[in-house]
């Protein structure tokens, strides 16, 4: 409705005791840039502390935690799948093939429908970063990461994470995410969770009930 | 130190108790007391419920008597901080550059009892004796907006006899609210059953906190139930000491 | 234009809505319980946050910034929005929102939509508004479930089912659900849900949500959750329709490293929530094929108008100015009568309505202060209760109120010496009749709402001035003699 829309931006020009003015923009863009920023930007831990933190906060969540080395990432994964005795499992498109163990079949994410994702075991994906100070794993969504579908309705994640995509602190992650700033984004803090009911945390509400998480070191 | 003393309004009328003993408390340690009758209300009562406007000619009276004085003591922290968190922007409303001035150069010589104690004289102990079980709210006023921390609690600690005891929930609201206690009377007597409760359960026998504006709520509904718990707001506690005949 | 916050122009005052409130033991020992929990996590997770005083200073100037330059943040958001294969309408009142969404949703063929918790459609009336249409609105957040099917209303901003305890939700679903044998666990509550919500979820052609942020710069909407139910909401539907109130947009994608540390902390205790899902527009191959975001103004650009007021649209409704209020933990949110409750719903309920209703509410806060100091984006709520307190005085329709001549009356008394002291001896005198043994008993009027349950002990024989007086001339004799 284009008179709603005039008729609101007027109000708020005259709310804010300001006429239609060209230069807005840059005054905006200007007063915007002195906003100051005093809060924690880098973090302060060496890599291993942060690992360990990373893996500390997934704990807290309810995460499954398995550390391994870039070598046995394959006989890893299906160690996890195995223990768990998953069999239909769906691999996200564009997943590294070195990736995944040999003697294992996957369904490829791009052959699964609703209703595969709806019945299968489990999934695996890679992300792009994650975020030690708050146990987060974020999917930008793009090869190896799967639609966000994939990441939903399927009741296992396994989400594998390389030790240099984990930063400490959250403004960390948002420069290595700027580029991806407009594809979709998921910020995954453990399985799903309630506490709608006398504030008694329940996993797994509508999105997967259980996150392993592979920290390839 | 001359200090002269902003008894307020309801201290005044219903609690000279607490005014003689900060006269009595200043006047051991050492100091004059000057009280000056022009004085009436901060303007509290008016400007939170309101009434901004009635409360401006107070806030004028307050800077006419004080603005000489060496030091002005508030046993009452929610009247400095009415001062504090509003008198400026009053003030700076009126285009007034005169009071606004007069408002800034006053109001760091401005203290609530507790604060010219600790943060002025650099005194904990007062030379007090208090022989009783006593546990001490912290107003909302005391902590959110003077931020007192634990000065009174530093002071109650030095007190000789004190048994000083910890209340749960101590920051939690008591159901005052100056005019809230009667417009929102049956929230607030909500809120004066969950302090009383907390109250009774340290088995103190004095509650004593820096406002008796939230003493008198606070005692008006143990004394209704007859609970046989005592108020004294802290003056009287650090006042008090081993030749007073009548304790507490 | 008819601006409506719920059913708030209908409510009764917060004193009367409080009183059935006060009585149900059950309702408050569920919200006792609940906000003690949320608070005790909410402190645990701030004081591991070494700069957590930081953060807020920078979300609120972020907030206060984009607000001075709203109208340039909206249309940079409805640019790049549009860009990325989005639409954007704007709704000046309820009303306007609630057609553009029943048309949209009638236009893609739908009778039928999930929906994820937003305030934002409470606040409209979407559901009803959309039932009147033929279209049946799910909601699938938990809480939100819970209220729609046992015909409640919410009671909190963020988990609006906190006055239910467990058995009280089992009934509700076994009725509504038709499950006999339902337990009591929320482990099976929750699974219920599971399964009532799945089909739905896979079938339904047409999603609504509201937002927590819009970001100017990308056009992207970013919306905070935990159940996965949002997610489900924003994936799986052909269209999604987000209802968003203008004051949402924050300028940039790097804003958000700010907020989505202070809102799950603040909100549910926790250091992330489980899920923060971030889209911009129409996404190849993921997702909705078609977007719409109706912005919406309902009251806020009078809000915007008031410059003493304004910092109320920083909110990010978080709750946690609920959670800490000692007056919403006696009442629950079901006594604000509106969507928003607690000190924030007493602040912003009021002007959204232009202070023609909801008087009462800038007056049901003690002024403690609690809520100050837990909001992460620094509104100074007592501070706008005072000045909306200001606001129903001076805009008063009705002539001078009992109390009204009471303060005049007390302001001309404390303007005086005299006035003051002659005050003091004639309250001495004319308390004689009410007082017994030193105490009052029922006195009459407002202040009788203070001894009908506390005690007031008489005036004093003495007032101190009198007091020093009397010194005064004693030292003044002995001095003499
Ligand atoms: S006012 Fe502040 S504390 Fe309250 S809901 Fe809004 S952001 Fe949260």
């Amino acid at each position: 409705m284009p008179d709603a829309r005039d008729a609101i931006l007027e109000r708020i020009c005259s709310a804010t005791r300001r006429g239609a003015d060209e230069n807005a923009p840059a005054r905006a863009a200007e007063e915007f840039a002195a906003i100051a920023r005093p809060y924690l930007r880098a973090g302060r831990l060496d890599a291993e502390a942060r690992l360990h933190l990373f893996i500390d906060r997934l704990h807290d969540y309810d995460a499954h935690v398995v550390e391994t080395s870039a070598d046995s990432l394959p006989r890893t994964i299906a160690n996890v799948l195995q223990q768990h005795g998953q069999r239909k499992v769906i691999a996200a498109d564009g997943l590294p093939h070195e990736m995944l163990p040999r003697d294992f079949e996957f369904l490829a994410e791009r052959e699964a429908g609703i209703e595969d994702l709806n019945e299968c075991d489990g999934i695996v994906t890679v992300c792009t970063v994650a975020i030690a100070s708050t146990g987060t794993i974020v999917l930008a969504h793009g090869p190896g990461e799967g639609a966000r579908r994939l990441s939903l309705i399927p009741d296992r994640h396994l989400c594998v994470v390389r030790a240099h995509q984990v930063v400490e602190t959250v403004p960390e992650a948002f420069d290595r995410l700027a580029p991806s700033a407009t594809h979709p984004l998921t910020f995954i803090s453990g399985p799903s969770a309630t506490a709608d009911i006398e504030m008694t945390r329940i996993r797994g509400v509508h999105g997967p009930r259980f996150l392993d998480v592979v920290v390839v070191r | 130190m001359r200090v002269s003393l902003f008894i307020t309004c309801y201290n005044d009328t219903l609690f000279p108790a607490t005014g003689q003993a900060v006269v009595r408390l200043l006047e051991r340690l050492g100091h004059t007391v000057d009280f000056n009758p022009e004085q009436t209300c901060c303007g509290q009562m008016h400007y939170n419920t309101g009434y901004q406007q009635e409360a401006l000619p107070l806030l004028r009276r307050f800077v006419r008597i004080y603005r000489d004085a060496e030091a002005v003591c508030v046993p009452s922290s929610s009247c400095v901080a009415m001062m504090r968190d509003h008198y400026p922007k009053m003030a700076a409303e009126q285009n007034d550059a005169g009071l606004a001035r007069a408002v800034d150069e006053l109001l760091p010589r401005v203290y609530e009892l507790t604060e010219l104690l600790v943060h002025r004289f650099g005194l904990e102990d007062v030379g007090a004796y208090f022989p009783h079980r006593v546990t001490y709210h912290a107003s909302c006023h005391s902590q959110r907006s003077l931020h007192l921390g634990d000065l009174p609690l530093r002071l109650l600690r030095k007190v000789r006899g004190i048994e000083l005891v910890d209340l749960p929930n101590i920051d939690r609201c008591c159901g005052f609210g100056g005019t809230f206690a009667v417009k929102m009377g049956d929230v607030s007597a909500a809120m004066l059953a969950e302090k009383m409760r907390d109250v009774e359960n340290t088995r103190a026998e004095v509650v004593t906190a820096v406002d008796n504006s939230c003493l008198m709520h606070i005692f008006g509904g143990l004394h209704r139930q007859r609970a046989g718990v005592e108020t004294a707001h802290i003056a009287e506690i650090l006042a008090a000491t081993e030749s007073d005949e009548v304790p507490a | 234009m008819t601006i409506r916050v719920a059913e708030s122009a209908q409510a009764p005052s917060f004193q009367k809505a409080a009183l059935p409130l006060l009585e149900d033991a059950q309702l408050r020992r569920n919200v006792r319980h609940a906000t003690d929990v949320i608070q005790l996590k909410r402190a645990q997770v701030v004081a591991e946050t070494v700069d957590w005083q930081e953060l807020r200073t920078t979300a609120s100037d972020t907030k206060a910034h984009t607000l001075r330059y709203l109208d340039h943040y909206l249309l940079q958001f409805e640019k790049a929005c549009t860009a990325a294969g989005g639409q954007v309408h704007w709704a000046a009142d309820a009303d306007d929102a609630n057609r553009i969404v029943a048309d949209l949703v009638r236009g893609y063929g739908g009778n039928e939509v999930i929906k994820i918790k937003t305030m934002t459609s409470d606040e409209t009336g979407l559901n009803e508004a959309l039932e009147h249409e033929g279209i049946r609105a799910h909601e699938t957040d938990l809480a939100e479930l819970i209220i729609q099917l046992g015909r409640d209303r919410p009671s909190h901003i963020v988990a609006p089912a906190l006055h239910k305890n467990r058995s009280q939700v089992r009934e509700i679903f076994r009725e509504t659900m038709h499950l006999p044998d339902l337990g009591d666990r929320p482990e099976d509550l929750t699974a219920a849900a599971r399964r009532y919500l799945r089909e739905k979820f896979l079938r339904v052609k047409v999603g609504i949500c509201g937002a927590n942020f819009l970001v100017a710069e990308t056009g992207s909407v970013c919306i905070v959750e935990s159940e996965g139910n949002g997610r489900m909401c924003l994936t799986m539907p052909e269209v999604l329709i987000s209802l968003a109130g203008i004051e949402k947009v924050i300028p940039s994608f790097q804003d958000l490293e700010v907020f989505l540390q202070l809102l799950p902390r603040s909100a549910t205790g926790e250091r992330m929530n489980p899920y923060n899902s971030l889209w911009t527009g129409v996404h190849a191959n993921d997702g909705p094929k078609h977007f719409h975001v109706v912005l919406l103004d309902n009251g806020r650009t009078s809000v915007l108008a008031d410059a003493e007021a304004r910092q109320t649209l920083h909110c990010i409704r978080c709750a946690a100015c609920l959670n800490a209020c000692p007056v919403y933990r006696q009442t629950s949110g079901l006594a604000y009568g509106s969507s928003y409750s607690g000190p924030i719903g007493a602040i912003v309920t009021p002007q959204l309505l232009n202070m023609e209703h909801g008087q009462s509410l800038p007056y049901a806060s003690s002024l403690c202060g609690a809520c100050y100091e837990v909001c992460p984006v620094k509104i100074d709520i007592p501070e706008v209760l005072i000045h909306l307190r200001g606001r129903v005085v001076r805009e008063q329709k009705s002539a001078l109120d009992a109390e009204a001549l009471a303060m005049k009356m007390a302001a001309a008394i404390f303007a005086s010496r005299r006035r003051f002291e002659a005050a003091q001896r004639l309250g001495r005198l004319a308390q004689g009749p009410l007082v017994r043994k030193g105490w009052f008993g029922n006195l009459p009027g407002l202040l009788g709402n203070w001894t009908r349950v506390r005690d007031l002990r008489a005036l004093p024989p003495q007032t101190f001035r009198e007091w020093w007086k009397q010194r005064a001339k004693n030292a003044e004799r002995s001095g003499h003699a």
